[in-house]
């Protein structure tokens, strides 16, 4: 029973990690319809980011995750103002094809700048122990990122929701040329959303580290699962891809645990019905 | 001009295009008698980019897991030939069917959805497959591969040997027969109406054209040319493993396409040559470094070059044409 409720906890911990590195691409791709296969790169980013400061400069992990988050929204930006704006009308071919072709080329060079060994980083001792929960042993990294997930959730809503930036967001989004009528500045905004929601991934990389641990492949491997969670969930619904993320994180954890033969099959198989029903993904607008 | 006419007139083979493909069939014979085995697969994945370019280039259907139906082929004449019946030209014709009722399932799903929904389908669907030929161990081999493929001689007279005379020939044709097929498709009406369809499939429902069908069938026949594509590497190099159908395939084929230039099948074939000789001639890089090369050379194609090469040399040709 203990070692059940260890491996639901397991799966919820793993749920949470995939909705923080799926919450950018949600926001990114469902108000823009911009296919941003890169978002993954963006994550690795943030990733690498923690691990050269933990590593190299010997700062406590805990400090380096803002930094994380403001090193790849700042990159994210200078992208979308340079290149990814003239790939808005593009077509979908052209979105998939330039995105990967930047996840190749961010592979290739961290991989040359850190080589391809995998990479892990230290945390402070009051993340690595354990908490006993009902006679399960809890790690208690797992249920940090469980709080960090639900704290962000909330400040996303949030900021979405019941700010001006959001309502200028969802304006731009829902009707662009009344909103540039109305004299706001579409592309800017973009441009911000757009960092705001790949730092958002830069953070999840970081956090990621100690969980899937880091390689220069990184960002091919947490591509699929983000990917997943975002056109289950729905497009631009985040609560969407909180559930979907919660699902995804305790069906692979579960069905690696329980029948590990089958578990990833059932997870595309899972995936291919439901969006065959429901193109949209669970909560989708559209 | 009558409309049967331009139709006709499209048709005709021109001069360029025999002498393309007679000498697609000559110089790897006369110049690089050492590269058969290469050049076979090259004629393999020209066939394949041809499958794509008439889903993704004609009628507006973007794969990403289009080797799903590779690896199908490859595994249906691979698994046949390994029970004992290794006739090559009948293997073909196996796979074929095989491919195409699995091509004409998924055609009801790849129809009905679009966009991210449409990506993440056959993203999955190629997983699928490839998580499929790893649990069937007992059929496929899992992820040792296909184990005892045996390829009778073609037509009971031209053996398969090891530097791949018999191969290419037999590569070839199927390319040039599969080219020739997809060249009379494109220049039909149906194709002409696939191409209105991926450009303005509301205006085909007012004129009467049924696009899912027309959709599903184009799938049907890109599925059944990417499984003979498939059987056909599996009957020359005699192994089939889990990375026939892998995601990597899927996405090489699509860079390959690009690169040359979608909806013109010979940049499908132009971008199949480039992208597997570089390859061969870079086979000594370190492969993330090659990821590296492709990588920004996908983001200049997208940026510049947004018809690919095919296409920019079009564009170029006619401004010489104009001055």
């Amino acid at each position: 029973m203990s070692q059940l409720l260890a491996v639901l906890f397991d799966g919820v911990a793993y749920g949470m990690l995939l909705f923080l590195l799926s919450i950018g691409l949600s926001v990114t791709q469902g108000m823009m319809n911009f296919t941003n296969l890169a978002h993954g790169a963006f994550a690795m980013l943030g990733a690498y980011v923690t691990l050269f400061m933990v590593q190299s400069l010997g700062v406590n992990f805990l400090l380096t995750l803002p930094f994380a988050f403001i090193v790849t929204a700042a990159v994210a930006a200078v992208f979308e103002i340079t290149l990814f704006r003239r790939l808005y009308n593009a077509g979908e071919l052209n979105q998939v094809l330039f995105t990967i072709g930047l996840v190749f080329t961010a592979s290739a060079i961290a991989a040359y700048v850190f080589g391809s060994v995998n990479q892990s980083v230290a945390l402070p001792a009051y993340l690595t122990g354990y908490v006993e929960f009902a006679g399960a042993k809890l790690p208690s990294y797992r249920i940090f990122l469980v709080i960090i997930a639900v704290f962000l959730t909330i400040a996303v809503v949030w900021a979405l929701e019941f700010t001006r930036f959001g309502a200028m967001v969802r304006a731009s989004v829902d009707n662009q040329r009344v909103a540039r009528g109305l004299g706001l500045n579409v592309n800017r905004i973009f441009a911000l959303t757009f960092a705001l929601g790949s730092g958002l991934a830069g953070l999840g990389g970081a956090l990621a580290i100690d969980i899937l641990s880091l390689d220069p492949s990184f960002g091919f491997h947490i591509l699929v699962p983000v990917l997943i969670v975002v056109a289950v969930g729905g497009l631009g619904s985040i609560w969407g891809s909180f559930v979907a993320a919660a699902c995804l994180g305790l069906f692979d954890v579960a069905g690696k645990y329980f029948i590990p033969e089958l578990g990833a099959f059932l997870i595309y198989l899972f995936m291919v019905v439901l969006l065959f029903l429901r193109p949209g993904g669970l909560f989708g607008k559209r | 001009m009558d409309p049967k006419h331009w139709i006709r007139r499209k048709e005709r083979l021109s001069v360029y295009e025999v002498a393309f493909w007679l000498a697609a069939l000559i110089l790897p014979y006369a110049l690089f008698p050492t590269y058969l085995s290469l050049a076979s697969q090259i004629a393999v994945t020209a066939a394949f980019c041809i499958s794509l370019d008439l889903i993704l280039g004609y009628a507006g259907i973007i794969s990403l897991g289009h080797a799903a139906f590779f690896g199908i082929g490859a595994y249906a004449a691979g698994i046949l030939s390994a029970r004992g019946w290794g006739e090559p030209v009948s293997g073909l014709i196996f796979a074929g069917i095989i491919t195409g009722l699995v091509g004409w399932v998924v055609s009801f799903m790849i129809v009905r959805v679009h966009h991210l929904a449409l990506l993440m389908i056959t993203l999955g669907l190629g997983f699928l497959t490839v998580e499929l030929a790893n649990s069937f161990y007992w059929l496929t081999g899992g992820s040792d591969g296909l184990q005892g493929i045996d390829t009778w001689p073609l037509l009971g007279i031209w053996k398969f040997s090891f530097w791949g005379y018999t191969s290419y020939a037999y590569a070839l044709a199927v390319c040039f027969l599969v080219f020739l097929f997809s060249r009379m498709l494109v220049r039909s009406p149906f194709g002409l109406t696939l191409e209105t369809i991926r450009e303005n499939p509301v205006r085909t429902t007012a004129l009467g054209a049924p696009n899912r069908a027309h959709l599903q069938k184009i799938f049907v026949i890109s599925a059944v040319i990417a499984g003979i594509a498939g059987a056909v590497l599996a009957q020359t190099t005699e192994a089939v493993s889990t990375e026939a159908p892998s995601f990597q395939r899927s996405a090489d084929i699509a860079i390959m396409l690009i690169l040359g230039g979608t909806g013109r099948l010979y940049g499908a074939i132009l971008g199949a040559v480039i992208f597997m000789v570089a390859r061969d001639q870079l086979a000594d890089m370190n492969p993330q470094y090659w990821y590296f090369w492709i990588g920004l050379l996908l983001m200049v194609v997208v940026l510049f070059l947004p018809r690919g090469i095919l296409g920019g040399l079009e564009i170029l040709a006619a401004k010489v044409r104009r001055k």
